[in-house]
């Protein structure tokens, strides 16, 4: 006989069965077969005919860790997300303030105004922002003549091509947090501003001392979410530059995907998934350990 | 009805209704994928295929350029390639090492000598491999000039350049008339084709010892590089990618620069876009050569190739003979401006007077293929990049030639290590 232990135990796997099966076959056996393919050399020759299959252990990831192209891309990925995301934080979380405001009027309206980007398709987006960012024809350039600099070139200097990126990355994203923030700002009771209102406390101590403060797991959940997203930035270079100029814009992914879908050098294109992937890891880690030391 | 029950119904009628379709018509439907407008055209050249072979449908899918070869790939992987795809010619090899082709030389047997030999020989020679014809050329692809003759004339040069001597010396002359904000030529920096056309030119092989390694630091592929270089360092060519002049027919109309270097294509593009005053002062020309020779270009284009597991390679075949006739490749170029593999095809009236596309006449007798490797493509993003590095001077020709070398060495380790265990790459 069944002990009634055993029972709920067999009843709640019959439960779970369904979504761990899904999951398997749909999640972890790719993930298992991709593992497995980085150590190996598969490429078009392999495809026709597996007999040109090699296993060369860990190979791909020493030539990739050589390959002067995948620090580029990694320094490229870096300069994203060190540059955009806490450059996107902060504008979502001014959105936010803003749009919390009692002063502010039609919130309503605003709100859906800024988070109007993020459900519009990126390459609708991408095609409009290269006419802004044109540097002869473009509405940017011609802001900046009336001050008095000269145009830029945009999305063709190596030097400019990354900040327009992120640029862009950070007007089509910030609306996302912006509604995560302003949930976040909704759940700080009233009570508290008006004690320290009564105590005569500033705005900014108020904002230090009460919102930041209660805003934290908010925080630390978009600020991870956001630092995880745009480590695996692709549809905007793809869109716009294609990774150029001279690669200033090829992210990691992008150049998995160059390596994969274009050369169809899968093995090669696992093994950088599987460097990122750690790298992402060891970054959500390392955010976590710093939060959980902090409080 | 809960709804999986109704997509279930659904999906029942469905395959009850292509079935009931197959026995009653006994047509064959064969599956074409062809990229960009040369799908969407075609079209109008299959209904009389179709008269000529009641027996047999064509179902075409059209496949964006930008898209095509990871999508060929895909279907590849994925087991669901057509039974006749159109694919670039340096492509070939690619699908041929996938054995994903099914070489034509059987069924051309019932050619006659004459027929193959009214391909232009240097783009049918793209299209066999190992002595093997893999694919049939559809329509050919080659770089050439596209000059403002008012320009050329008033810096005083009725005719273009047949030399690289005079070439630079007509650029010089063309900036010093022009001032600092105009140039002579423009040359993409992001594309591959003009360094190695002048390469090839200069009489470099690309690759050595059987293709298996890189052969750029050579000197002649040297002294075209530098050639290359020279057009930028002296200002006669900007330092832009094709992306970043936005409308070329604009800047082309407004002077920006009197020499493009560019393919069949844009000879209706310029007749469209240009503005009417601008229609007469415009023109085509062969490439200059080094030291006299005639100036080769590359032997691009698309084919048509049949697929190694379609169950109906007879019916398909037919439809790649069809779209080989001279006739329906007339056709072909009067409804896209694609220009013809087979020579007794361009002398169709409107072809003939077509003042424009009798360069690309002369220029096709002098082509020159790529490595036809694999690897080719990838070589010669590799060949791009560094040329664009070379350009913005990050880097120094010996450098820029050594890291290429370097680079292409690893790329073609696969096929030295297949080529040193006797397997066919």
């Amino acid at each position: 006989m069944i002990g009634p232990e055993r029972h709920a135990a067999l009843s709640a796997w019959a439960f779970l069965a369904p979504a761990l099966l899904l999951i398997t076959v749909f999640f972890f056996l790719p993930i298992l077969a991709a593992l497995l393919l980085s150590f190996t050399d598969f490429d078009i020759y392999a495809l026709g005919d597996l007999d040109r299959l090699r296993f060369i252990g860990l190979n791909n990831y020493v030539h990739l860790l050589q390959s002067p192209l995948f620090w580029t891309a990694l320094g490229n990925t870096l300069y994203f997300v060190v540059v955009g995301g806490p450059l996107s934080v902060a504008v979502s979380l001014g959105a936010a303030l803003l749009l919390n405001n009692r002063l502010t009027r039609f919130p309503g309206f605003f709100r859906a105004v800024f988070f109007l980007p993020v459900v519009t398709t990126l390459v609708a987006v991408a095609v409009v922002w290269r006419y802004l960012y044109h540097p002869r024809y473009g509405l940017l350039n011609y802001g900046l003549s009336l001050i008095g600099i000269a145009p830029i070139d945009w999305l063709g200097d190596p030097a400019w091509a990354m900040p327009a990126i992120i640029l862009m990355a950070v007007w089509k994203n910030f609306g996302f947090n912006m509604i995560i923030f302003i949930a976040g700002l909704q759940n700080i009771p009233a009570q508290l501003y008006e004690a320290a209102r009564i105590d005569g406390a500033s705005a900014w101590r108020q904002f230090r001392y009460i919102t930041l403060p209660l805003l934290g797991p908010t925080f630390l959940f978009v600020a991870l979410m956001t630092m995880i997203g745009y480590f695996q930035v692709f549809a905007e270079p793809y869109v716009m530059t294609q990774g150029g100029p001279a690669n200033r814009t090829l992210s990691v992914v992008l150049l998995m995907y160059e390596e994969g879908f274009r050369w169809w050098n899968m093995g090669y294109a696992s093994a950088a998934a599987f460097v990122l992937f750690a790298l992402i890891l060891a970054a959500t880690v390392v955010q976590l350990k710093l939060r959980r030391a902090r409080d | 009805m809960p709804l999986p029950f109704r997509l279930f119904f659904i999906i029942l009628l469905a395959l009850c209704l292509t079935n009931c379709d197959s026995t009653t018509d006994r047509a064959v439907t064969v599956e074409f994928w062809a990229m960009g407008q040369e799908g969407e055209q075609v079209r109008a050249l299959l209904s009389e295929f179709e008269r000529r072979h009641p027996g047999i449908r064509v179902r075409v899918q059209q496949i964006p350029w930008s898209a095509a070869h990871e999508k060929l790939l895909t279907a590849y992987a994925g087991d669901s390639m057509p039974d006749v795809f159109q694919l670039g010619n340096t492509w070939i090899p690619e699908f041929v090492a996938l054995r994903a082709i099914d070489p034509l030389d059987e069924h051309l047997q019932t050619w006659s000598e004459d027929a193959l030999a009214d391909f232009f020989p240097g783009i049918l020679a793209t299209n066999r491999l190992d002595g093997r014809t893999c694919a049939l050329p559809w329509y050919v692809d080659t770089r050439l000039f596209f000059y403002r003759t008012d320009l050329l004339a008033a810096a005083g040069f009725a005719e273009p350049p047949t030399t690289w001597d005079g070439w630079l010396h007509a650029m010089t002359t063309l900036k010093g008339a022009n001032g600092s904000a105009r140039y002579a030529i423009l040359l993409p920096i992001n594309e591959w084709q003009l360094p190695v056309i002048l390469a090839l030119q200069r009489g470099a092989s690309l690759l050595r010892d059987r293709d298996q390694y890189g052969n750029f630091q050579d000197s002649r592929f040297r002294a075209a590089f530098v050639f290359y270089l020279k057009l930028f360092e002296q200002g006669l060519a900007p330092p832009v990618s094709n992306a970043q002049m936005t409308n070329i027919y604009q800047e082309f109309a407004n002077g920006t620069f009197a020499v493009y270097v560019s393919g069949p294509w844009n000879i209706g593009e310029f007749g469209r876009r240009l503005p009417a005053a601008m229609q007469p002062h415009w023109s085509t020309a062969p490439l200059p050569g080094f030291d006299g020779e005639s100036g080769v270009s590359l032997a691009g284009g698309a084919s048509l190739a049949l697929s190694r597991t379609s169950p109906r390679r007879e019916a398909a075949w037919k439809l790649l003979e069809f779209l080989a006739e001279p006739e329906q490749q007339a056709r072909f170029y009067q409804l896209t401006g694609d220009l013809p593999t087979r020579q007794s095809a361009w002398n169709d009236p409107a072809l003939a007077s077509n003042p424009y596309a009798q360069a690309f006449r002369q220029q096709l007798l002098h082509v020159q293929a790529t490595p036809p490797i694999p690897e080719w493509e990838r070589i010669a993003s590799r060949i791009a990049y560094y040329a664009e590095l070379a350009v913005r001077q990050e880097l120094s020709v010996e450098e820029a030639l050594a890291a290429l070398d370097r680079d292409v060495d690893r790329i073609l380790e696969k096929r030295r290590w297949l080529l040193a265990r006797g397997l066919t790459p």
